[in-house]
């Protein structure tokens, strides 16, 4: 399933937590070789995850982690306001129809249908919750992945092989995802709520336009 | 609704001063339909400001019990970003059903909606639509009135930001991009001619008109471009 978690609610959720924390570790420090922080317990952290995100977690069939990305608001702090600025001339967008989406990490294991299920839930979360756009950063590697997920960005700033890129998520994403990551929207749609409640936008039903 | 949304808009846009503010969000309680709407900001420096309609007693009580230490509403919303159904929250603890209880007595609504926000520089507050109705109606309420929420509740904190003497803060700057959207549209440029003439697509732009107007607390993109013009930040 795909589930729904704020920062302060992984304790809960201790084993698939941890599995997320290494994973990251494996991905951006050992696969990506970026400079990120790994604690003595393997856990790749930032200041982000202290800022009580809402994370999108896939879990495979075990329960285990298989992909998962994180959720901030851009009215607050955010990645790309704080760390990329340059991006996008100094002064990033600022909206709350627009979350920003970062660590958007897959399992060594994981494959194409986990990563599916992943932007299937992101884009679950921002409809149900009356956002339209996430803005995210990403390296060139990755470009290459979005695309042959049907999931590339509109690049809005680039410096350094990194960019500052926009996703659009709409009704028709939603229908193209779970049509290709085999989810019923009606099952898709109960993971969310799930953690939610049902009190939320009409959306993916009613999107504005 | 959206006539009476404009008007609410409107008034929030020219409030000049808190307690102007204060009368604007009062106000919202008629657009929306509800008994009672509240705003409850914690600013950077940890100063505490609101605008609340619930009855003055109720308050003072509220202040004097230090219930916020207890409100579920409280303990839920301060630190996230998603909007929470009352009914959702855990009032399992027997201080949060006296408070629940007590806030009743006092006129308080059963059921609840509140959005919370989280501003620049660690600022945070929270919007609550409050009233009286069946679990039925209030979840087709809430669903209609999601949108709204959002962009009321939001335009509330931006304007309380703004009254806060923060002009040309960080988190108001226009970025190149946001500014050429904005100068095209004000010379005339359709929205297709101005993502044709910047080289990005349509659907970017309106990101980018959007960032615009949220960040220049306008009400719409001719009052956003209007507000650039006055401040100088565009001139064509």
């Amino acid at each position: 399933m795909i589930r729904y978690l704020y920062g302060t609610d992984l304790d809960r959720h201790p084993d698939l937590a941890a599995a997320m924390f290494r994973d990251r570790a494996a991905q951006f420090r050992d696969r990506m070789g970026w400079a990120v922080t790994v604690d003595a317990m393997g856990w790749e952290t930032d200041d982000y995850d202290g800022m009580d995100p809402i994370y999108v977690i896939v879990e495979d069939a075990a329960g285990g982690h298989a992909a998962s990305m994180r959720f901030l608001p851009t009215t607050g702090p955010t990645m790309l306001a704080d760390v990329f600025p340059h991006l996008m001339g100094g002064a990033p967008i600022r909206s709350p129809l627009v979350w920003e989406c970062t660590r958007f990490c897959l399992s060594p294991g994981a494959g194409a249908g986990a990563a599916r299920r992943l932007l299937l839930g992101a884009v679950e979360l921002g409809l149900a919750m009356g956002v339209t756009h996430s803005v995210g950063v990403f390296d060139a590697p990755m470009t290459r992945i979005y695309r042959r997920l049907g999931w590339s960005p509109e690049v809005l700033g680039t410096q350094d092989g990194i960019s500052a890129g926009l996703w659009t998520l709409s009704r028709r994403t939603h229908d193209m995802l779970c049509s290709t990551a085999g989810v019923e929207a009606r099952t898709s749609r109960a993971w969310l709520e799930a953690s939610f409640g049902e009190i939320l936008a009409q959306a993916p039903l009613s999107v504005r336009g | 609704m959206s006539r009476k949304l404009d008007d609410a808009l409107e008034r929030l846009a020219s409030a000049a001063s808190f307690d102007a503010l204060e009368g604007a969000v009062t106000s919202l309680r008629d657009t929306f339909e509800v008994e009672h709407v509240v705003y409850h900001a914690v600013r950077s420096t940890g100063e505490r400001w609101g605008a609340v309609t619930y009855d003055p007693g109720w308050v003072q009580t509220y202040i004097d019990e230090n219930f916020q230490a207890i409100d579920p509403v409280v303990l839920n919303c301060f630190r996230r970003f998603t909007p929470a159904d009352w009914k959702t929250l855990d009032w399992s603890p027997r201080a949060a059903r006296t408070l629940l209880a007590e806030g009743i007595a006092h006129g308080i609504g059963n059921q609840g909606l509140s959005l919370p926000i989280r501003g620049p520089n660690g600022q945070f507050a929270v919007f609550t639509l409050n009233d009286r109705a069946r679990d039925d109606e209030w979840a087709a309420f809430a669903r209609e009135a999601f949108d709204d929420l959002l962009l009321v509740a939001h335009y509330v904190n931006e304007r309380a930001l703004a009254l806060d003497g923060t002009q040309n803060a960080p988190h108001q700057m226009l970025s190149p991009r946001e500014t050429d959207a904005l100068t095209l549209l004000a010379a005339g440029r359709s929205r297709a001619q101005a993502a044709e003439h910047l080289r990005i697509s349509e659907n970017t732009l309106r990101v980018y008109i959007e960032s615009a107007r949220f960040k220049l607390g306008a009400l719409n993109t001719v009052h956003a471009v209007a507000n650039a013009m006055s401040r100088g930040l565009i001139c064509v």
